[in-house]
């Protein structure tokens, strides 16, 4: 527990949940692995799949005759490390898978196996087996209640701890009607009761499907990653001329190849690398999301993501902090700026949301209003039903919250609402900010400006995607001023303002067409359609089914900002294919030179100036070939889960630096490490 | 003119060409000129098809194989009838069933490679057959790059072009009149022109009569260089006076051989609407061929090693066994390297003589594949194989899936493209292994040993990159050769345009995707890098092996790499 990927981010989650972070070489995985390689190496129809991996598994076995039929070490030495080769790709991609297991293992212990509470049409209530519940089922859940399966809350509002599957430990509310209906199986109410109508079948509940994904059960190849497959195997085919032909080649200039040595440089020269890492960076990719809490639905996605040059982002919470901070006191109705801030200090006291908090700095830095010791008094927490709160305080009632709660709360005590306060709340509205309305008693006293603070940092992330060729507009519902006004301050490159699903729609379909591809969160129902028709459509777990459906990713931290991430992972992705590709063909340069000399010198004495590093006899050369070629994958392996170091920069640098890396480094590494193994078995006396 | 100078002059003809005849080639193609519109319309009613009625690849593929089949048979009957047949002053008889399809699978697959001595195999019927097909297989050529072209530019489209527009076109505007005015020049410098039949001179001194083969030489030689043929009217191709009679006519021939393959680069930028694509398309081709030349006339510069052996260590001049001494030791590598890289394979020197050097500096130039320039449409149409796959790779190291002039290369590109590379290697190596193996194949090579084995690489290298240069030192008339080289030289061809229809039919549905900061970009030194690297790491990987056998093991013999 103690390696955390090196690209982890504080987005990611916290200790519990889905996403727990697992080291990459936890010795339980690193165990489970290499047994499952074994599993995997004796399973044809595992082998078959991998095209490159085959040639080395037929050429294992075509060694492992041979080296029954004429004894030695020295081609018992090479059929093991041919076979280790072959153990050593199925590990790498069994390692990939391992972390995933794990986690599979955690959330079936979760998934729940209490009894429900089914409603009846009579309305009667019958308790019922949770896995026997179907799709249309209602329940009832109260306080304490496990919910027993992913449904739509058709009645209540309640307080429900997600953490089981978010990780996130603070409770979130989940109420009927609106964007905040859905409700996830395992999940548990906290308080109050709400009614919810089951819209999962059994085995196809969100868990369920998280399982199946982090597990990777009905993991189908990407398009990309058949298309390198693809070239892998005719790189693969071009190389298998070039060594049989070698036989007849031999024999017409009197030199006698043996098979063993063929199979062995035939291993070398097919891309055995990335072929036998391939499916490792595909589920280490997806695993990488999992970690930062983000479910793919498919492979694809997370490929897609990697290709995206358009983003919508929404404005609150991706852009700016979704916590507004207080930045104006108006008074109404005669009172003073003052006696609002006065008022709206004693409401906000307990408050610890950051709207209350700034609200009392605020009063600070303007009238240097301190915190006082308060006699007898009771406070008022803020709830989804009345949405106000405040103090009872020496036999004063104040209360903030929204405009018209607060109003519909004046009347009620008797008061009247000054005729001028509607006309505040709405130009505060009009300038993208969000009113509170601060009421002592039956007296309206004035209103509170929350503004949109833009996140710190986000000017600079929009700067990278910038230069990275990603567009990045602003969604908002504002209106085209503030929007224009926001969208300046944090430098993205476009913004739709006063932003509706449809405009929103319209927008995704303008820019595909231009062929670009488009991500964006989204988390309402009326989201749906635009996050269905968006390439990489984050939905927001806080979300409703709907939009959860419609997209191919799920946030369960519900954090819009992780789309900037999810990009990056993609890129990620396909670099890390990418460059361990060119590692792998380059590093064929130095094997041709162990190989070459080693197989002809007996009969071509002059051919020994190709062996440039000076190895010690053919039967090390070609041997110490095969100890890289295999070492190698296991050397590989930490950088195929982890990924390619990525950094945000124009695709010019990206370039040179992997080019530069994997492409030179490539070439040179093989030389240095095929002549070191050469010197450790001269010095293990094994020649 | 001296080396330098020569290089000088060409490089700013070429250069000039590129501009131009790689606009005016875009502007054919798109049908954009129309001065011969009169002689284009007779074609189009025979042939029932009209520029409007454009093909799918599949149509178009068919179009070019039966168009290919039926020139086949022709030639093959021509060359098997021509006993019979007018235009034969010396009553040579038909050509014998091996011979016979051998040449004409040649010459249709714009190979030329000659297992037979023209002037005394061939009728003058025969020989203008074969020149007939001079014309339309460099016309064939072109079209299949054009057609990969339009795959690239297109959007949405299901069609590619219709064949017998853009192989008439490609007549009429491009290979006619070039050939026409450069035939003139050959004839003015003396180059041979007549149906007269052999001259026969008798030589009272020593009581002998010499007949001297004469035939419709000097215009032959114009399309053979032009349209990267190779096969020439006499066995000794333009070594002799009579098909390349002055340093004028010499140059003129590295001229014309150079200046399709090369201009086509600049089509494609055209046509792409970016200059600096065919640019950087065009700077590879350039550096390798530029490397290549430096290397093998470095190598023919230094005293041959077995003259050397023989006590004549001092040979100033260079190697000149086996060169005219009126062109030299560099010249020569220059016009063998310009030959073997294009795909035409004339020779003006034995190149079997060449240093083992020299001989790996030609023998791997083709191994490249032939694109740089290579054959006259083929070349482009294979750079622009090699150009998907360093995209694909370099695309994924910047994090995209890989786009090339905004069309996304995807599983069904990487696949043709790949097909397209794989024919070549396969089809040399295999057909040598069988060479190697079998008694019919052991007993032609002249020398044993190493350069043995290098003779035989070559045959079969040569004759499935389409290229028709011959190492000399292999019988190659047998049965054997006849039908294996056959072989070879139809799947080099044909095995490799079907699968590029194949991707231009496949690109041209797609979409474009809009270049942006974050597209691989594919006009800039980096992305020429990485074409050349590909080009070397694909040739490198699989002829490293066979290349050690013969040529590196051969110069290894003589102690040093370089004298």
């Amino acid at each position: 527990m103690t390696v955390v990927a090196p690209d982890a981010q504080p987005t990611g989650a916290g200790p519990h949940g889905v996403a727990q972070q697992r080291g990459l070489f936890d010795a339980a995985i690193l165990r489970r692995a290499a047994l499952d390689a074994l599993g995997k190496v004796v399973d044809l129809r595992v082998q078959v799949k991998n095209p490159v991996m085959f040639v080395v598994f037929i050429g294992t076995i075509v060694a492992l005759v041979e080296a029954i039929a004429h004894p030695g070490v020295f081609t018992w030495s090479i059929t093991i490390w041919l076979a280790l080769t072959v153990w050593f790709a199925n590990f790498a991609e069994a390692m990939a898978e391992g972390r995933g297991k794990a986690q599979a293992d955690t959330l079936r212990k979760m998934r729940t196996t209490t009894e429900a509470r089914r409603l009846g049409a009579d309305g009667v209530e019958e308790r019922v087996l949770a896995s026997s519940l179907a799709k249309g089922d209602v329940v009832v859940c109260e306080a304490g209640d496990v919910i027993p399966s992913d449904g739509e809350v058709v009645e209540g509002v309640a307080s429900v701890d997600e953490s089981a599957v978010t990780g996130e430990s603070a409770p979130v509310i989940r109420e009927s009607g609106g964007d905040r209906s859905a409700v996830t199986g395992g999940t548990m109410v906290l308080s109050d009761r709400i009614v919810v109508t089951i819209t999962a079948e059994p085995g196809h509940t969100f868990i369920d499907r998280m399982i199946g994904l982090v597990e990777g059960a009905n993991r189908q190849k990407t398009p990309n990653e058949i298309a390198l497959t693809i070239l892998l195997a005719v790189l693969t085919i071009v190389f298998l001329p070039v060594v049989v032909s070698l036989e007849p080649f031999g024999r017409f200039s009197g030199a006698a190849v043996s098979v063993v040595v063929l199979v062995a440089l035939l291993v070398c020269l097919i891309p055995t690398t990335i072929g036998a890492l391939l499916s490792a960076i595909g589920i280490a990719g997806m695993d990488r999301l999992v970690q930062r809490n983000v479910l793919a639905m498919s492979g694809r996605a997370v490929e897609a993501a990697g290709d995206v040059q358009t983003l919508l982002l929404d404005k609150t919470g991706t852009i700016t902090l979704g916590n507004r901070m207080a930045s104006r006191f108006i008074g109404v109705g005669g009172h003073a700026e003052q006696a609002v801030a006065e008022a709206s200090q004693l409401a906000s006291l307990a408050d610890e949301t950051p709207e209350g908090r700034s609200i009392v700095v605020l009063a600070k830095e303007r009238f240097a209003l301190r915190q006082r010791d308060l006699g007898e008094h009771t406070f008022v927490p803020f709830s989804a039903t009345t949405r106000m709160s405040g103090i009872d305080v020496d036999g004063r009632q104040v209360r903030k919250g929204a405009a018209e709660s607060v109003k519909a709360w004046v009347v009620e005590q008797g008061g009247t609402v000054p005729p001028e306060l509607d006309g505040v709340v709405s130009g505060i509205a009009r300038s993208g900010a969000t009113p509170l309305v601060v009421a002592d008693g039956p007296e309206v006293l004035g209103a509170i400006e929350l503004k949109d603070v833009v996140k710190q940092g986000i000017r600079e992330k929009f700067a990278e995607m910038r230069q990275m060729g990603i567009r990045t507009v602003m969604i908002t519902g504002d209106n085209p001023l503030t929007a224009a006004a926001i969208a300046q301050e944090a430098g993205v490159d476009d913004f739709l303002a006063e932003a509706t699903p449809e405009r929103k729609m319209e927008l995704i379909r303008a820019e595909q067409a231009g062929g670009k591809l488009v991500a964006m969160t989204g988390d309402g129902t009326n989201d749906a359609p635009a996050l269905a028709q968006a390439d990489v459509g984050v939905a927001m777990n806080s979300g409703t089914t709907a939009a959860k459906e419609a997209g191919n990713m799920v946030d369960l931290d519900s954090n819009p900002t992780k789309l900037i991430d999810v990009v990056e992972i993609g890129k990620q992705l396909l670099i890390t294919r990418g460059s361990l590709t060119t590692f792998s063909i380059a590093n064929d340069v130095a094997k041709y030179f162990a190989i070459i000399p080693a197989l002809f010198v007996a009969t071509y004495p002059q051919l020994g100036a190709l062996n440039i590093m000076r190895l010690h006899s053919p039967q090390s050369a070609v041997l110490s070939a095969v100890i890289f070629n295999a070492l190698v994958i296991v050397a590989l392996i930490p950088l195929a889960l982890r990924g390619v170091k990525f950094r945000p920069s124009s695709s010019a640098s990206i370039l040179r630096r992997n080019v530069f890396i994997y492409g030179l480094g490539g070439i040179i590494t093989p030389f240095v490490f095929i002549k070191l193994i050469d010197l450790a078995l001269v010095a293990l006396h094994a020649y | 003119m001296g080396f330098f100078w020569t290089i000088v002059t060409l490089v700013v003809a070429l250069a000039l060409a590129w501009r131009f005849l790689g606009s005016y080639m875009a502007a054919v193609f798109d049908g954009r000129v129309r001065w011969m519109a009169w002689a284009e319309r007779p074609f189009y009613r025979l042939l029932g098809t009209s520029p409007d009625a454009e093909q799918s690849w599949k149509r178009y593929a068919g179009a070019l194989l039966v168009f290919s089949v039926v020139s086949l048979l022709f030639t093959y009957l021509v060359l098997r009838l021509q006993g019979s047949l007018p235009l034969n002053p010396q009553h040579l008889p038909g050509v014998a069933p091996g011979l016979a399809w051998n040449t004409s699978v040649s010459f249709v697959t714009n190979t030329n490679w000659q297992n037979y001595g023209g002037e005394t195999t061939l009728s003058y019927l025969s020989q203008m057959t074969l020149v007939v097909q001079q014309f339309v297989s460099p016309a064939v050529g072109i079209a299949v790059a054009i057609v990969l072209v339009r795959g690239f530019t297109r959007r949405d489209a299901s069609t590619v072009g219709n064949f017998w527009v853009d192989v008439t076109r490609c007549l009429l505007y491009i290979l006619l009149p070039i050939a026409f005015v450069a035939g003139i020049v050959y004839v003015g410098q003396g180059g041979v022109q007549t149906l007269a039949g052999p001259a026969h001179i008798r030589d009272a001194l020593n009581g002998v009569t010499q007949t001297i083969a004469r035939g419709p030489i000097a215009f032959m030689e114009s399309i053979k260089q032009l349209g990267t043929n190779g096969g020439g009217f006499l066995n000794a191709n333009a070594a002799t006076p009579f098909e390349n009679p002055t340093g004028l006519t010499n140059w003129l021939s590295i001229f014309l051989l150079l200046c399709i393959p090369f201009s086509l680069t600049y089509t494609f930028g055209k046509m792409a609407g970016s200059r600096r694509q065919g640019a950087a398309l065009l700077a590879a081709m350039a550096i390798i061929f530029g490397v290549w030349v430096g290397f093998t006339s470095v190598a023919e510069h230094q005293p041959n090693p077995a003259v050397a052996a023989a006590g004549l260590p001092s040979q100033p001049t260079g190697n000149m066994v086996g060169k005219e001494v009126r062109f030299g030791d560099t010249s020569s590598a220059l016009f063998g390297v310009a030959s073997t890289q294009t795909s035409t394979g004339s020779a003006n020197a034995a190149y079997d003589s060449f240093t083992p050097l020299g001989g790996f500096g030609l023998l791997s130039g083709m191994m490249l594949g032939e694109e740089t320039p290579g054959g006259t449409g083929s070349g482009l149409y294979t750079i622009l194989l090699f150009a998907i796959v360093a995209v694909f790779i370099g695309g994924l190291m910047i994090g995209r899936t890989p786009e090339y002039l905004g069309k996304k290369i995807q599983a069904r590109e990487v696949k043709l493209a790949g097909l397209g590379i794989l024919v070549m290697p396969i089809v040399v190596l295999v057909l040598t292994g069988i060479a190697v193996s079998v008694h019919a194949g052991r007993v032609a090579p002249l020398n044993a040993g190493p350069h043995g084995f290098s003779e035989i690489l070559y045959a079969f290298t040569s004759q499935a990159n389409n290229n028709g240069s011959a190492f000399a030192g292999l019988s190659g008339n047998t049965a054997f050769y006849n039908v294996l080289g056959g072989l070879a030289m139809l799947f080099g061809r044909f095995a490799v345009i079907v699968p590029v229809l194949a991707l231009a039919g496949a690109l041209g549905t797609k979409e474009v995707v809009p270049a942006g900061l974050g597209t691989f970009r594919t006009d800039n030194p980096m992305f020429v890098g990485l074409v050349i690297g590909s080009i070397l790491l694909v040739g490198a990987l699989t002829f490293f092996p066979a290349l050690s056998l013969g040529p590196i093991v051969e110069q290894l013999s003589h102690g040093r790499f370089f004298g």
